[in-house]
């Protein structure tokens, strides 16, 4: 009994791998065959290895001929192919930013900032939280108001926003910040500008307090950082761009080298807060101090914060079916950058 | 108890109730909420309750003249809006029933008033509203956010700004690069007649900066040391402050480490301590009531 079943299981191994190779043979017809349609588990699983360890082996072979050909060709070989990524990939999206561009120049001497990037208005923003925060929210209040120059950090104790907002105007702040809490972590950032900015809601991310920096520095210094603004090139982008700029006092200290980073990269907001300083012309080292996070923009809303009747600008919208997020990436995929 | 009729107590104490569950009686018109024999609407055959619809209450009464008409069995009063107006309204239509019944009911009516009161409150309120979440999106976010983080390779983005602004000028005046200043350096340098200036570190500045930044990068990298590094930078710039006041006016030798005059601040400490690794006596510091050099150095 044993020696028959043994050989039968023997048998059907080589009868596939002969059907196989018949296959690869008879190139003309689409294999029939796919190592999916074994019923065996373990046997399908070998199969499925065997054909990995082909490609594999294949993958090497092609590499190895084409750096021969390219060494071979020297100077007259092509040049290296560039791999694709999303960056690249992307499809222009109209509403990028001409920097020469006057209507664009036009708006932004006009509208709610530029008082601010006129040198009129210095900045000063007001930090809170939404209601019973949690040790880690405070800490970042906190954090964020040492990076932030001119920023007070305020409890809030049950106020409805809609009634905070004219004492800050009362009071001459330029901004609201408040963070918002879920779950003892903080979730999302509301910032409002006041005398009637705009409002931008976004979701917080990966919130990372000083002390769990590795290598971090000392504590940041009273001086005004330096900003950077990186990717904010569509018209959207410029304009949450200026509502980050205008956190910021216009005149930075340079002496303090300090510089509080905004990167946008596919959306994603990340900021960073370094102290750098210039070994010689060509080599900068920057060491991070302060909290990083990373925002996503949920929703802009033209005056202050209204979330009944507020005329909203942009609206972030998730779909759930993973066939239109495919579609979208291929088309065009940030709105920020 | 004393609310018993003759009629009921003959049911007995026991098992008389199947909405019984854990002492509590899940009958709609219990007055109390407990499950007893004195609290049974089943088991007492004159028995009232208060009860609220729509934040109007209402006084329920059933008394064993219309046990035999179900439908007709309780009857409905219309309480007051007032609290002590109905008040006494439960007083008067429950004169000379037992004085259990009555208490419970004012008890309760008076609970069912203070609830309404703070629900007419809680709406005035800010209202939390509890966005919910979907996983889906969520788990793609985070994935999304890990692979843009990867791509926006911050680190050299900053760096690079951070070198374009300085070449562009938006510094003026602080950091000293240009070639032409190196040289003048080098000059100063040579009029001084300093031993402890090595030739390694003069030639090193002669050439390119290229060849030097790979000493320094040595010293360098460790940034944990970075805050000893931030002290090391400040004797640097006072002590090359004294350097430059001497070697402008040329009054007094310092035996010091360093000489580059306008070198980069992260050079020099790194210098400064590979100087100090070679030397092997005591540098001493002469200190000159001068004046303030004119130049301010970046601290």
């Amino acid at each position: 009994m044993w020696s028959v079943e043994g050989g039968t299981e023997e048998f059907q191994p080589e009868q596939e791998e002969k059907m196989e190779k018949s296959e690869q043979a008879a190139a003309a017809f689409p294999p029939s065959f796919s190592v999916s349609e074994i019923k065996n588990k373990q046997r399908r699983h070998l199969m499925f290895m065997k054909f990995k360890q082909e490609k594999r082996k294949q993958k090497l072979q092609l590499k190895k001929k084409k750096k021969k050909e390219r060494e071979a060709l020297g100077d007259k070989a092509p040049p290296k192919e560039v791999p694709k990524t999303i960056e690249n990939q992307r499809v222009y999206d109209e509403t990028t930013v001409n920097p020469e561009d006057e209507e664009v120049a036009f708006d932004e001497g006009t509208d709610e900032f530029c008082s601010y990037f006129n040198g009129l208005t210095n900045p000063k923003v007001l930090i809170t939280t939404s209601d019973r925060p949690r040790g880690r929210t405070v800490r970042f209040c906190e954090q964020l108001a040492t990076v932030i120059p001119n920023a007070y950090v305020y409890y809030r104790r049950g106020l409805a926003l809609k009634r905070v907002v004219p004492q800050c105007i009362a009071r001459n702040f330029t901004y609201v910040m408040v963070v918002n809490e879920d779950r003892k972590v903080p979730n999302g950032l509301v910032l409002c500008h006041l005398p009637d900015g705009p409002t931008a809601h976004f979701k917080v991310s990966s919130v990372r307090l000083r002390k769990e920096m590795k290598r971090r520095g000392k504590e940041p210094t009273e001086h005004s950082p330096e900003v950077i603004l990186n990717n904010f090139s569509t018209r959207l982008g410029h304009s949450i761009g200026r509502l980050f700029a205008a956190l910021f006092p216009q005149d930075p200290q340079f002496v303090g080298r300090q510089v509080a980073t905004f990167h946008n990269q596919r959306d994603f907001i990340f900021f960073r807060f370094h102290r750098y300083i210039f070994k010689n012309e060509k080599k900068v080292g920057i060491q991070e101090l302060g909290p990083r996070f990373t925002l996503k923009l949920r929703s802009l809303q033209k005056g202050t914060f209204d979330s009944k009747f507020g005329e909203y600008e942009w609206v972030l919208k998730v779909s759930l079916s993973a066939v239109t997020v495919f579609f979208k990436m291929q088309e065009e995929l940030c709105c920020l950058i | 108890v004393s609310n018993l009729n003759k009629s009921d107590s003959k049911i007995g104490n026991l098992l008389f109730c199947l909405t019984k569950s854990q002492n509590f009686c899940r009958n709609e018109y219990n007055i109390t909420g407990l499950c007893n024999r004195s609290s049974c609407p089943l088991a007492n055959s004159q028995y009232a309750t208060i009860r609220e619809e729509k934040g109007q209450c209402f006084l329920y009464m059933k008394v064993i003249e219309r046990a035999a008409f179900p439908a007709k069995m309780w009857e409905k009063v219309k309480l007051s809006k007032n609290y002590e107006k109905a008040l006494e309204q439960i007083d008067e239509n429950l004169i000379y029933w037992p004085r259990f019944i009555r208490h419970k009911c004012k008890q309760r009516f008076t609970k069912i008033t203070q609830y309404l009161i703070r629900m007419r409150k809680l709406v005035l309120k800010r209202q939390r509203k509890l966005v919910p979440l979907s996983r889906k999106v969520e788990r793609r976010e985070k994935r999304k956010e890990e692979k843009a983080l990867i791509a926006a390779q911050l680190d050299n983005a900053i760096e690079k700004e951070l070198l374009e602004r300085l070449k562009q000028g938006t510094y003026g005046d602080i950091y000293n690069f240009p070639v032409h200043a190196f040289d003048r350096a080098l000059e100063q340098q040579d009029e001084e007649s300093e031993e402890e200036e090595e030739d390694e570190e003069e030639e090193e500045e002669d050439d390119e900066d290229v060849g030097k930044s790979e000493f320094v990068a040595e010293d360098e990298v460790e940034e944990s040391d970075l805050s000893d590094f931030e002290e090391m930078n400040k004797l640097r710039t006072s002590s090359d402050e004294e350097e430059q006041e001497s070697s402008e006016e040329e009054e007094e030798e310092e035996m010091e480490v360093e000489t580059k005059a306008s070198k980069s601040k992260g050079k020099s400490p790194a210098n400064g301590s590979a100087a100090r690794k070679k030397r092997a006596y005591v540098e001493i510091e002469y200190e000159q009531e001068t004046e303030p050099t004119p130049k301010s150095r970046a601290t």
